[in-house]
C-alpha cells in the first residue's frame, strides 16, 4: 500500500533535553491520523518537523516518498492559536488568499477564497477583519485558508483547543466533511482523547516527554461519524478507554 | 469624538483665558510678557507679512526634508538591525553612544562642515530624528510573533514575500508612532538650530531677531505659537494617516 507520509526514527532535542526520541509513524493517502499525547510531550515539535519548519536532530520525514528538506510543498497548516496565525492587518479574504499570492492568478485566487469561505460557513464575511470575529469563526478562517491552498497534506496543531465545546464539535465535523470532500492526508495533534478517537482513522499514542510512540490503534468506526451516535458506540468507548489507559502509564 | 474635540477646545480657551488674566494682573510687565490678546493680534499681523511667511516656509521645508530623510535612513537600517542579530550586536554600543549626543552640541561642527543654511539645520534635525525611528523599527522586527512567521513559512511563502506580507505590515504601526515622535523632534531641532544661528532665515531666526535688541516679546511669542501650531497640525495629519491606513491595529473587536 502506498504511503503519503512516512516518519522514521525521528528525534529532536532543544539544547540538552530531548523533546522527541525515536518516533516512527506513517499515513496513507487520504488518511486522517491523530497524534494524542500528554501536554508538553513534544507533539508540536513532531508536527513542526513533519512540516519542515525545523530540521530534526536525527531521523527522516518522507512525503510521497521524497525526503523532506525545508518546507514541504502542498502543505497547509492550522495552528491552535488562530489569533496569532491570522494576520490582523489583512481582511478575512486577504488571509485566505495570502498563501495563493505569487503563484495563483488574481481572479482564481478570489474564486478559491470565496469557495473556501463558503465551505466553512463564512460566505459574506470576507471583508471583515479577524478580530471582529469570534474565536470559532477565526479558526474557520484558518481552515478556509488551508483549504484554498488545496493541500495534499494538512497538518493541524491542537486546532480546536481554544474554542468552546459546542464550537469545537462543529469544527470537528467541519474537518471530517472537508476531508471527505477533498481527500487530503491529514495529521492532527491533540491532547484530547475523545477528539482523537472521534476524528481519526488511526490514533498514534505518544508517551510523556520525551515523546516515543506508545501505540498505534486503528479506529474501526463507520466512515460517517456523528457527535452523539459515534460517541455512544461501544467501539468508541472501548477505544477511548484503551487510549486513556495507554496515556496513564 | 465630538465630545473630545469640544473638551480639547475648552482646554485651549481656558489656557488662553488664564494667560490673558495673568498678562493684565500686573505681576509682570506687559512688554516682557504680553497677554494672549496682544500675541494673537501680532500673530494675525504676521500671517499677512511676506517676510514672516517666507520664514515659515523655510522652516516647514527644512523640517519636511529632515523627516523624509530620517525615515529613509532609519527605517531600512532598523529593518536590518532588527532582523540580523550579529549586526545588531555589533552596532549596539555605537548606537547607545551616539544616541544621547545632543544635536545642538553638534551645531559648531556642522556649521564648519556645511556652512550656515538649510543643509545644516536639516542635518542636525535628521541626526536627532533618526533614533526613535531606528530603535522602534529594530524593536518591532524583533517582536514578530513566531506563529505568524511559521504560518507564512508553512504555506511556502518566500523570505522576500514574508518581508512584505508579514514583517513590514507588523512593523508599520510601530514605525508610524515613531514617525510622529521623530517629526516632533525634527521640528524642535530645525527651529532651535535656526535660533542658534545655524540656518539662514526660518521661524527660529525670526524669534531670535525679534527677541534681541528691541525685544518684541509679542513677536517672539507669536513666532513660538506658530511653531506649536505647526507641530499640532503635523501630528494630527500623521494620526489621521495612521487611522486611515493602519485602522486594523485599533479596529473594534466584535462578536
Amino acid at each position: 500500500m502506498s504511503v503519503a507520509l512516512d516518519v522514521s526514527g525521528l528525534a529532536h532535542r532543544y539544547g540538552p533535553g530531548p523533546a522527541v526520541v525515536d518516533v516512527s509513524l506513517d499515513a496513507r493517502p487520504g488518511e486522517l491520523v491523530c497524534i494524542v499525547g500528554p501536554s508538553g510531550c513534544g507533539k508540536s515539535t513532531l508536527l513542526r518537523a513533519v512540516a519542515g519548519l525545523l530540521t530534526p536532530t536525527s531521523g527522516e520525514v518522507r512525503v510521497d516518498g521524497e525526503p523532506v528538506r525545508g518546507v514541504v510543498p502542498g502543505l497547509a497548516m492550522v495552528f491552535q492559536d488562530y489569533s496569532r496565525s491570522l494576520y490582523p492587518w489583512l481582511t478575512v479574504r486577504g488571509n485566505v488568499e495570502l498563501p495563493l499570492r505569487g503563484h495563483v492568478e488574481r481572479s482564481e485566487r478570489q474564486e478559491r477564497a470565496e469557495e473556501a469561505l463558503k465551505h466553512v460557513g463564512l460566505d459574506g464575511q470576507g471583508g471583515r477583519y479577524p478580530r471582529q470575529l469570534s474565536g470559532g469563526m477565526q479558526q474557520r478562517v484558518a481552515i478556509a485558508r488551508a483549504l484554498a491552498h488545496r493541500p495534499t497534506l494538512l497538518l493541524l496543531d491542537e486546532p480546536f483547543a481554544s474554542v468552546d465545546a459546542q464550537t469545537r464539535a462543529d469544527l470537528e465535523d467541519l474537518l471530517l466533511r472537508v476531508r471527505a470532500e477533498h481527500g487530503m492526508t491529514a495529521l492532527l495533534v491533540t491532547h484530547d482523547i475523545d477528539e482523537a478517537v472521534y476524528l481519526a482513522d488511526r490514533v498514534v499514542v505518544l508517551s510523556p516527554a520525551p515523546a516515543t510512540v506508545a501505540a498505534v490503534l486503528a479506529v474501526d468506526l463507520p466512515g460517517t461519524r456523528d457527535q452523539i451516535g459515534t460517541r455512544a458506540a461501544p467501539e468508541f468507548v472501548h477505544l477511548r478507554t484503551e487510549v486513556a489507559r495507554l496515556l496513564r502509564r | 469624538m465630538k465630545g473630545v474635540t469640544a473638551r480639547g477646545l475648552a482646554g485651549v480657551l481656558a489656557f488662553l483665558l488664564v494667560w490673558e488674566v495673568f498678562g493684565h494682573s500686573g505681576a509682570v510687565r506687559p512688554e516682557l510678557f504680553p497677554p494672549a490678546s496682544t500675541v494673537l493680534t501680532a500673530l494675525a499681523g504676521l500671517l499677512t507679512d511676506p517676510g514672516f511667511l517666507s520664514d515659515v516656509l523655510a522652516t516647514v521645508g527644512s523640517w519636511a526634508a529632515a523627516v523624509v530623510l530620517a525615515a529613509l535612513l532609519a527605517v531600512p537600517a532598523g529593518l536590518v538591525l532588527g532582523s540580523v542579530a550579529p549586526i545588531r550586536a555589533a552596532t549596539r554600543s555605537l548606537v547607545e553612544f551616539l544616541r544621547p549626543v545632543p544635536s545642538v552640541a553638534l551645531i559648531p561642527l556642522v556649521v564648519v562642515l556645511l556652512g550656515r543654511g538649510p543643509e545644516t539645520t536639516v542635518t542636525l534635525a535628521v541626526y536627532a530624528a533618526v533614533w526613535p525611528l531606528l530603535l522602534t523599527t529594530s524593536y518591532a522586527m524583533g517582536e514578530i510573533d513566531p506563529v505568524q512567521t511559521d504560518t507564512a513559512r508553512a504555506f511556502g511563502l518566500s523570505a522576500t514575500r514574508r518581508l512584505f506580507t508579514v514583517a513590514l505590515p507588523h512593523a508599520a504601526p510601530f514605525v508610524m508612532t515613531a514617525l510622529r515622535v521623530s517629526a516632533g523632534i525634527a521640528l524642535i531641532l530645525v527651529v532651535s538650530s535656526e535660533l542658534l544661528g545655524a540656518g539662514t532665515g526660518g521661524i527660529g531666526q525670526f524669534v531670535f531677531l525679534a527677541g534681541s535688541g528691541g525685544g518684541r516679546m509679542d513677536l517672539v511669542l507669536a513666532g513660538t505659537l506658530t511653531v506649536g501650531l505647526l507641530g499640532c497640525a503635523v501630528n494630527a495629519g500623521l494620526e489621521h494617516v495612521q487611522r486611515r491606513f493602519l485602522g486594523w491595529d485599533t479596529a473594534e473587536p466584535g462578536a
